[in-house]
């Protein structure tokens, strides 16, 4: 049995957080009564005129230049014609030859893969090529019901920016941390949520298999309604298997469009290519070109840091692990509460911390993330401020708590939202740094064991862990046990 | 008082003395349509009572204050039917907002005033592809009184209008008001806003005013120009005074006549009176000069594959979803949009929409289409070099006066050959007005207008204005009028 390669395209179609709808002033927002945010040019009535919305382009070409895209020149919108009763012009206002950005790629990252995959990434730092990336108007929302369908146009003529990648994902995994990936960099520039299980980001899924060896691609196979990252990856491994059967029992694929079925978790023939609809695109009319030069310029500073940028700047000035960097990175609003706690101790000179930005990141791994995760609340809803993270720092970094004890009073602080010195204090907490009450429980400790006394003169340094031990004990664990340690070699080395 | 046969600047000038009030002018343009109109049939509905409630609380002052202007039904009007004679939206869709054109109207003080028949969405020469009623030529009510803006044209010729708005895609306003004897003005693309125009072919329809006069077409104008944010086509470019234009003499003018619009095909009638209009404006001190648009024959066939091909695209939102007619119960989607789209368009609009699909459809899209628009870039500039040489172009508006009513439906080509001098402009995106010219003599004494047609290049129309006025100040071709408005008086 030979083995198979497979390439996978995607075409992206994410909503963009404008304002205003693509081409009228009507609001675009989600959750509104049904058919009160439209107008004569939403609902397509006759007369009606399209005007360009400047900020979805300034939009689109940003997420040109995070993606590393080409900015042509000009660019223009085009009339894509078919019949459906969601779309109130009966042509969709999209772009054909003349699209806002060309060319450009997305950065696999290594925490966008699947947390299975994450051990075994084939091509680490894989950059996905893409095609295009051009703005176009949503369609209106169709619910169909038993004996007829009813419309919502709020929806209609909202802004969709379409993201074309070249057919270089070679995995179900690859398309996942593709997916997640882009998200990311659309998060970054703040040009969408572009979550799929909010339908904010929809993709059609092209896939083909051909035995290894051959060069040309094998026929391309699309998938639609899949509704998450892993319905995805769920249907591709389905998709997948199905081609590389039928090529095992000598069958030849057809160009198709299949529909993913979560329920079933199958593919489901919808159409062959015979089918295909001819879309006579247009040039539309009613629109001028766009020359992009000048908006170009507005909004080449806003092309934020992206998340590569930010891993690699947490690990050089934070000293952070790449790991920690990335799991950081990944949530745009963790990065800034991550920065926020960790510039706050840093500058705190006076404190000598050693590496409070380790301790800061390590917190937010291990202890806030957990938290947050388990009490379901996003990290912008944190009952914890990062100053506050950065007071518990304080206190654990400058020995006035221990670690154990830092995560106790961690737990407390996310439940009741109080400070820590707060809790410190109210708990009886705080170490015993205080040499004046630690001299009375050295001297104690050294009357109680003459024994051990006369092992450490004698050279055994490991005695000295029994007497630190012993005055934590008098000490009801209050003790700096790294200062009783230096106190009681102090003492016996005399 | 025979207020109706007043035009527009005459009607201004009594309502700022007083003599009458914009509520009677309403009332008595409303009679004098209802004594007319079941003969010239040039309107499909009028709402009197919105009009006389805007004509009470009308500002004489305003520009066109009380002035009651018809509209073409193609121009949305809030509160108002907007069928576009069409049977796929009568009786089945109101507008719930206004056109920027009437918009400007009702800031300059006008009264929108009735709803004027026309070709199905503005498709034809004769007002004939109407699917509601057919409108008579009130200089013979066995012809056709051109079109598409036929009803608007008529409406003015039989003094059932002051003036009225049109809209001019291929000659949609010119070849009515020459047929009807009246003025009709196609202002420059991008000089006044097509928000809320009904489109046929967006990249060649502009909005323009049929007027009795001269003054009335600069009045008109005046109003209804202007940027619009509305319109992305419609262009920021200042506005000037159009009626400081008239009066002016025509010493230095030069005036081309392209030795393509004076070829065969021409009526000896419509010629003569054509020549005799260029006598007049010699001797009026104008200054003539041959030139040549080398790009004139595959006008039409550029016209005809540009204007399908939009049209096809913007005519597919009937589709009896959201308004107009729908089909009873269809079992599925694609017989309720073959039914209803079968049954609600007439023939011209079904082979427009099928010819305008066939030449963007894949394969055939660069050979027509492409290919189309190449030879538009050619017309276009020969009008450019046309305008270095000349202030303005002449020629017919028509090649021929109204012919009979089913002289030509029955062949689309002689039809859609109506417009051979009408729809360069549109292809160019330049101005163009109509002005009557003379007459011809037809059989049994009747006489039918002619029109003269004067071109200009883009934001133009202060030259076109300026030349059209020296010339009806010199002949008196405008003050007749015909035998279904005879000038009667005591009647």
């Amino acid at each position: 049995m030979p083995s198979y390669l497979v390439s996978i395209g995607l075409e992206v179609h994410t909503q963009i957080n404008t304002r205003s709808k693509m081409f009228c002033a009507c609001r675009a927002h989600y959750g509104e009564p049904p058919n009160s945010l439209t107008c004569p040019v939403c609902l397509g009535l006759p007369g009606a005129l399209p005007v360009l919305n400047r900020g979805a382009i300034e939009k689109t070409i940003l997420t040109g230049l995070m993606l590393g895209c080409e900015i042509p020149p000009l660019s223009k919108w085009d009339r894509k014609n078919y019949f459906y009763p969601d779309m109130p012009k009966n042509y969709q206002l999209s772009q054909f030859d003349l699209p806002l950005c060309e060319g450009g790629g997305v950065p696999l990252y290594d925490l966008a893969y699947p947390k299975d995959a994450q051990k075994d990434i084939a091509q680490p730092g894989k950059v996905v090529r893409l095609t295009r990336i051009h703005l176009e108007e949503d369609v209106a929302k169709s619910t169909h019901h038993q004996n007829d369908t009813t419309i919502d146009f709020n929806r209609a003529g909202t802004p969709l920016m379409e993201i074309v990648s070249e057919p270089e994902l070679e995995s179900p995994e690859e398309t996942a941390a593709y997916l997640n990936s882009l998200r990311q960099i659309l998060n970054y520039g703040g040009v969408s949520d572009a979550d799929m299980e909010k339908g904010q980001l929809r993709c059609d899924v092209n896939v083909s298999v051909r035995p290894e060896g051959q060069d040309e691609l094998g026929v391309k196979i699309e998938l639609k309604n899949m509704n998450s990252v892993s319905a995805v990856r769920r249907a591709l491994h389905y998709e997948i298997d199905r081609q590389i059967t039928a090529l095992e029992h000598g069958e030849t694929l057809i160009q198709s469009t299949r529909r993913w079925d979560d329920d079933l978790g199958e593919t489901q023939l919808m159409r062959t290519k015979e089918f295909a609809h001819d879309y006579r695109y247009l040039p539309d009319p009613d629109l001028l070109p766009v020359r992009t030069g000048a908006l170009l310029e507005k909004v080449r500073p806003l092309v934020p840091e992206l998340p590569h940028q930010k891993i690699a700047r947490y690990e050089s000035d934070f000293g952070i692990t790449h790991y920690d960097a990335s799991v950081i990175a990944s949530d745009l609003d963790l990065s800034a509460y991550f920065e926020q706690a960790a510039n706050t101790l840093l500058e705190r000179e006076d404190l000598h911390l050693k590496s409070p930005a380790k301790r800061v990141a390590n917190l937010i791994i291990n202890d806030l993330l957990a938290a947050l995760n388990e009490s379901e609340k996003p990290i912008t809803k944190c009952p914890l401020s990062a100053a506050a993270l950065a007071e518990l720092v304080t206190l654990i970094d400058g020995g006035k708590i221990s670690g154990k004890q830092g995560k106790e009073v961690f737990a407390e602080m996310f439940a009741s939202g109080r400070g820590a010195a707060e809790i410190v204090k109210e708990k009886g907490m705080e170490q015993v740094s205080d040499t004046g009450a630690l001299e009375t429980f050295i001297t104690q400790a050294i009357d109680a064991n003459p024994d051990v006394v006369q092992q450490v003169k004698d050279g055994n340094e490991k005695s000295i862990n029994f007497l630190t031990g012993q005055v934590m004990k008098l000490s009801k664990g209050q003790a700096n046990p790294q200062l009783v340690g230096q106190m009681l070699r102090d003492r016996l080395s005399n | 008082m025979e207020i109706h046969s007043w035009s527009l600047k005459e009607l201004q000038d009594h309502l700022r003395k007083g003599d009458l009030s914009p509520r009677e002018a309403v009332e008595g343009l409303d009679a004098a349509v209802a004594e007319r109109d079941p003969a010239v049939q040039a309107y499909l509905s009028r709402d009197l009572e919105s009009a006389l409630r805007l004509a009470d609380e009308a500002d004489v002052n305003l520009p066109l204050g009380g002035i009651p202007i018809a509209i073409k039904d193609v121009i949305n009007v809030e509160g108002q039917p907007c069928t576009c004679s069409s049977k796929i939206l009568e009786g089945a869709y109101l507008s719930p907002y206004n056109a920027t054109a009437i918009t400007k109207l009702r800031a300059a003080g006008a009264i929108p005033f009735g709803r004027t028949n026309m070709d199905e969405f503005a498709m034809g020469s004769s007002t004939e592809n109407s699917g509601i009623q057919v409108t008579h030529n009130p200089w013979d009510p066995e012809r056709i009184p051109g079109g598409s803006s036929g009803g608007s044209a008529a409406a003015v010729a039989a003094d059932e209008a002051f003036a009225a708005l049109g809209t001019d895609t291929g000659g949609s306003i010119r070849q009515p008001a020459a047929l009807c004897g009246c003025v009709g003005l196609k202002p420059t693309y991008g000089r006044v806003s097509r928000y809320g125009l009904v489109a046929f072919a967006s990249s060649l329809d502009q909005i323009g005013p049929i007027t009795k006069t001269i003054e009335d077409s600069a009045m008109l104008l005046q109003a209804i120009s202007g940027a619009d944010p509305r319109d992305s086509t419609c262009l920021d470019k200042p506005v000037p005074d159009y009626t400081a234009a008239l009066g002016k003499d025509l010493k230095g003018v030069r005036v081309g006549l392209p030795r393509e619009y004076f070829a065969e095909g021409i009526d000896p009638q419509v010629k003569s009176a054509v020549e005799a209009a260029i006598e007049v404006l010699s001797s009026l001190g104008a200054e003539m000069v041959e030139l040549s648009l080398p790009h004139t024959e595959p006008a039409i066939a550029v016209y005809y594959i540009i204007a399908t091909a939009e049209a096809s695209t913007n005519l597919a939102r009937f589709d009896g979803v959201r308004y107009g007619h729908r089909t009873a119960a269809a079992e599925d989607l694609m017989t309720h949009y073959g039914r209803t789209r079968a049954e609600g368009f007439g023939p011209e609009v079904k082979r427009r929409i099928i010819l305008g699909t066939y030449v963007l459809s894949s394969g055939y899209h660069d050979e027509y289409y492409l290919r189309a628009q190449k030879v538009r870039t050619l017309i276009r500039e020969d009008f450019s070099k046309a305008f270095e040489k000349a202030d303005v172009l002449l020629s017919p508006t028509s090649p021929t006066p109204a012919f009979r009513i089913g002289e030509k439906v029955d062949d689309p080509l002689q039809m859609y050959l109506a417009d051979i001098f009408t729809i360069a402009a549109n292809l160019a995106g330049i101005c163009a007005i109509s002005v009557p010219c003379g007459f011809a003599n037809a059989e049994s004494g009747i006489t039918l207008p002619v029109g003269l047609q004067l071109l200009g290049p883009a934001f133009g129309e202060e030259a076109l204005l300026r030349v059209a006025h020296a010339y009806e100040q010199a002949t008196d071709w405008s003050s007749k009028k015909p035998p279904l408005a005879p000038a009667k008086s005591g009647a």
